[in-house]
């Protein structure tokens, strides 16, 4: 989602006691999945203080495939510039879990002057699709988090690899409120040399109503893409420099155009894409 | 078996052990040359028990002095500092007495610390003699538990030394005391089994001698023990794996090389090409899992830039123990200017093989013996099969005279053959009768009786390993076919990324980046049991087991399972399977089965090959022979740690 309003008067209530409902309900899907899991490394962590005198069967297994792992990777943390006019922009994301059950994170946004102006946070809970190799289901809670009045969101989508090792994730997204969104990302790692890799990326939005409160029109509302190139010093911290194009459309754009913002917003942008 | 609690100062279990260092003896034949042959060689055709067991006394008297403690300091130096390189000390005996403990190391230039035995990486060689009953009493010092595992012994299962499977492994501060007879005789080796101390070097070499005369000649010889060390921790390479699996990558192909591959193919083949892997989403490139980009490769624990050294008179039988003690990497072995003969591998001896160069599997064994011509120095060069490092050593006439190194091969890439859609041509192996051997009748036993399996698994071993004296048990004939295997249904998903639509036969080739090297390079059709085997019955039951994975999730499996969430594969006792392995994947896996030999199907009939790790070729389907005569719960896995542990493991039960 991208907008340039800010400061608008709340017309939306946030519905505090559904965004706990969903929140419990995730956490506790979450810890299911991974129950499995956490018991396997509590029986080892017994039976290593008395390995003396247990049996084999009592033992931890010879090999430990359903370990839990986990991975935070900001892939933009970037200012972006037109000139006059600069901001901050993050997106990443993080995952814990086992190879079949993961507990998902996702968080985008745009700050300025230390605000955050735009931005959402997710969490998924992520399971691989049957029969697909590379496309993962994720089903969780959104929480726009800004400066704006916010809202939350019940979040259904799929992440993977599409052929020709194009990434792609479609999100559906549902409130109370009968409102419903989408959001499309894609991108695709470019090697140019084995360290210099160009990533092509994109973001669209869509909604079935108009939100005036955040500035979001009914339909397809914006698109975010941008080219970025960076440079792996080491897989996990890789600086780059890019180009940024962002625009709003229909009804969210003649939102942003009351607002004084910018429909059509080429930046310059630097940044680091970092992961542990 | 009993537990000692290992004590200040002391072990109930005193060895009766002698300590050889390598380096040391070299540095006395350096000083003698003249007494130095008949220090490290008894003239072969005069050697007998006698003559070997002087050798090795004066092999003491190079080291005793030192022992371990002195030993310690030598490993402790930096080793690219060590211009005289080492290696592990050499522990010879029935009775020997090992301490796991962490040792400060330094392969790189930057301190690490290891998992060592004895304060060695790689750990001390033990010589034993077959026939004797060996105990090894092995003190964790570790604050973590260990295990080790005694690879390719037929021993007891309880001595087998898998944590979860053989036993509850040897927790901090305990002293586990195996102790089993040694019913075979060869090259082997020993690792830990708990998680991934054998990547921080918990590994070593073992000679076993044979009871009766050795029928293979050779006046001096060298354990040569390859692996791969890195300074990452491994947990976190494996956490590296899963987050990424190409992290390890540095040579996938990119923009220059589409516009190389355009020079030379042409545009609209490149393109194609590029569209063929990238509709699959595999990478040709994706040759090992980790390379270069964080391993060095050691010899006998040192790194190509320390040269570990060997000395050779001229004309000498120089016999050439090569183990592959590696976590992960797949070598490619040669010595340019001296062919090898390759006389024996995984500890069993075979028709002698002269060849330039053989791929070395991660957990297999070659013994070769070269004879160089003059006094000039020879490199042993063994480059990973990724192409992105190499192990090395001199074979020397004299200290400080060197060979060159040889620049490292073309990287390979993988092909249609590889991704199991057949090769080039349309031929199927499936279309062809499964194995040439089966046009050969099976002999049919003349005496009938029952399998002389032992239940407590002590004792005998029924089907022993073959050699010029061996009995073989009179059994009863197996008769009809065998009960041919459950089809195996594999769907593309999760946990499989490919199903090999053609499997194929690959015996006879070299492997991915050794085709029309100029070099004779060995094949497993190459390898003939210079014995017949032992167990003569013709299989009376078939197990398909599918090698799969999903390369994107580092997921490793057998039928698509990991694993946690398979049924053990349960063997009767007595009974002889044949075991039909395909590959689904795009990699090669070494396959180990513990406590039974895998007798290779390669066409040589009853001069099949007796292995205990068997290197599947990425699109393979190939078949091996199993007599389950030792009862037990035995690990049954890919030898390639990081897809052991991602789930390429199944618990075989024999009962
Ligand atoms: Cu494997």
């Amino acid at each position: 989602m991208r907008t340039t309003t800010a400061g608008r008067e709340s017309t939306a209530e946030f519905d505090s006691a559904s965004a706990s409902a969903l929140m419990l309900i995730l956490v506790l899907v979450g810890l299911i999945a991974l129950a499995p899991s956490v018991t396997n490394a509590q029986s080892t962590a017994t039976t290593t203080q008395n390995s003396g005198v247990t049996s084999p069967e009592e033992e931890e297994p010879p090999v430990m495939d359903n370990q839990i792992f986990g991975h935070i990777l900001f892939d933009q943390l970037e200012g972006r510039t037109n000139g006059p006019d600069n901001e901050f922009r993050w997106d990443g994301e993080g995952w814990i879990g086992t190879d079949m059950n993961k507990l998902w994170f996702k968080s985008e946004g745009f700050a300025e002057h230390g605000v955050a102006t735009d931005g959402d946070t997710e969490a998924l809970y992520d399971r691989p699709i049957p029969y697909l190799r590379y496309f993962d289901f994720q089903a969780g809670v959104r929480y726009d988090l800004d400066s704006n009045p916010g809202m939350t969101w019940g979040a259904v989508g799929i992440e993977g690899l599409a052929p020709y090792f194009f990434e792609f994730a479609p999100t559906f997204y549902f409130s109370d409120r009968g409102r419903f969104a989408g959001k499309v990302t894609g991108w695709y790692d470019l090697l140019l040399t084995n360290r210099l890799i160009m990533q092509p990326e994109f973001e669209v939005n869509f909604y079935n109503t108009n939100d005036p409160s955040r500035g979001i029109g009914s339909g397809l509302s914006d698109l975010d893409t941008g080219v970025r190139i960076r440079y792996e010093i080491s897989r996990k911290f890789a600086p780059y420099i890019g180009f940024a194009y962002t625009q709003t459309f229909g009804e969210t754009a003649r939102f942003t155009r009351e607002e004084g913002g910018i429909v059509n917003d080429p930046r310059f942008i630097f940044g680091t894409r970092v992961w542990y | 078996m009993p537990r000692t609690k290992f004590g200040v100062g002391g072990c109930e279990h005193k060895p009766a052990l002698t300590l050889v260092a390598q380096s040391r003896l070299e540095v006395r034949l350096t000083s003698f040359d003249t007494i130095s042959d008949g220090l490290l060689s008894a003239s072969r055709g005069s050697r007998d028990r006698v003559s070997r067991g002087i050798t090795r006394r004066r092999f003491v008297q190079g080291v005793l002095a030192g022992g371990v403690i002195a030993s310690l300091d030598l490993s402790r130096l930096p080793a690219l500092a060590q211009k005289t390189a080492s290696g592990p000390p050499l522990l010879s005996g029935n009775s020997f007495d090992l301490v796991v403990e962490q040792t400060p190391v330094n392969f790189t230039g930057r301190p690490s610390v290891a998992t060592a035995v004895n304060g060695f990486v790689p750990g001390p060689i033990l010589r034993m003699r077959e026939g004797d009953t060996v105990t090894i009493s092995v003190a964790n010092h570790l604050p973590v538990d260990t295990s080790i595992h005694w690879h390719g012994f037929r021993i007891p299962s309880d001595m087998d030394g898998v944590p979860g499977l053989s036993f509850a492994g040897i927790a901090r501060n305990e002293t586990f005391v195996y102790r089993f007879p040694v019913k075979q005789h060869g090259t082997y080796w020993y690792h830990s089994h708990s998680r991934f101390q054998e990547q921080t070097g918990l590994y070593g070499g073992i000679i076993i001698d044979p009871q009766v005369e050795d029928p293979i000649e050779y006046d001096r010889e060298y354990v040569i023990l390859l692996s791969d060390w890195t300074d990452e921790d491994p947990e976190a390479v494996f956490s590296n794996l899963k987050q990424q699996s190409d992290y390890y990558n540095y040579h996938q192909r990119t923009v220059g090389t589409f516009f190389s591959d355009v020079r030379k193919e042409g545009l609209r083949a490149t393109i194609s090409d590029r569209l063929m892997w990238g509709r699959m989403n595999m990478n040709p490139t994706d040759i090992l899992d980790v390379s270069g980009a964080t391993y060095t490769y050691l010899i006998n624990g040192q790194p190509p830039a320390a040269n570990w050294t060997a000395l050779f008179q001229p004309r000498e039988r120089v016999r050439l123990r090569f183990i592959n003690g590696s976590s992960m990497t797949i070598f490619d072995v040669r010595i340019p200017g001296l062919p090898m003969t390759v006389v024996q591998t995984d500890g069993n001896d075979i028709e002698p093989v002269i060849v330039d160069e053989f791929r070395i599997s991660v957990a297999e064994t070659y013994d070769v013996i070269v004879q160089p011509p003059d006094a000039s120095a020879f490199t042993i060069f063994a480059q990973s099969e990724d192409r992105t490092g190499y192990a090395r050593a001199t074979l020397t006439p004299r200290r400080g005279l060197t060979a060159p190194v040889p620049p490292m091969d073309p990287r390979p890439l993988l092909t249609m053959v590889d991704m199991g859609l057949g090769n080039m041509s349309g031929m199927a192996m499936g279309d062809r009768p499964r194995m040439k051997m089966e046009a050969k009748p099976p002999s049919t036993p003349s005496a009938v009786g029952t399998v002389n399996a032992r239940r407590d698994g002590y004792g005998e071993v029924p089907f022993p390993q073959p050699s010029p004296n061996t009995t073989r048990p009179s059994v009863p004939a197996i008769a009809g076919k065998p009960t041919p295997p459950k089809p195996i249904t594999l769907r593309e998903g999760p946990q499989v990324d490919n199903v090999a639509m053609r499997p194929t036969e690959r015996l006879a080739e070299p492997g991915n980046g050794l085709d029309d090297n100029g070099r004779r390079v060995l094949t497993y059709a190459d390898l003939r049991a210079r014995y017949r085997g032992t167990d003569l019955r013709p299989p009376n039951r078939e197990i398909e087991l599918h090698l799969t994975g999903n390369m994107e999730r580092f997921i490793w499996g057998f039928n698509g399972e990991k694993f946690s969430s398979a049924e053990p594969i349960r063997l009767k006792l007595g009974e002889r399977v044949r075991i039909i392995l395909v590959n689904d994947t795009m990699m090669e896996h070494p396959i180990h089965l513990h406590g039974l030999w895998s007798e290779l199907e390669n066409g040589n009939g009853e001069w099949r090959p007796y292995k205990h790790t068997i290197n599947v070729k990425p699109g393979e389907r190939l078949s091996y022979l199993v007599s389950a005569d030792t009862p037990g719960k035995w690990a049954y896995h890919c030898h390639l740690l990081y897809h052991m542990e991602a789930g390429m493991f199944r618990t075989v039960i024999v009962s």
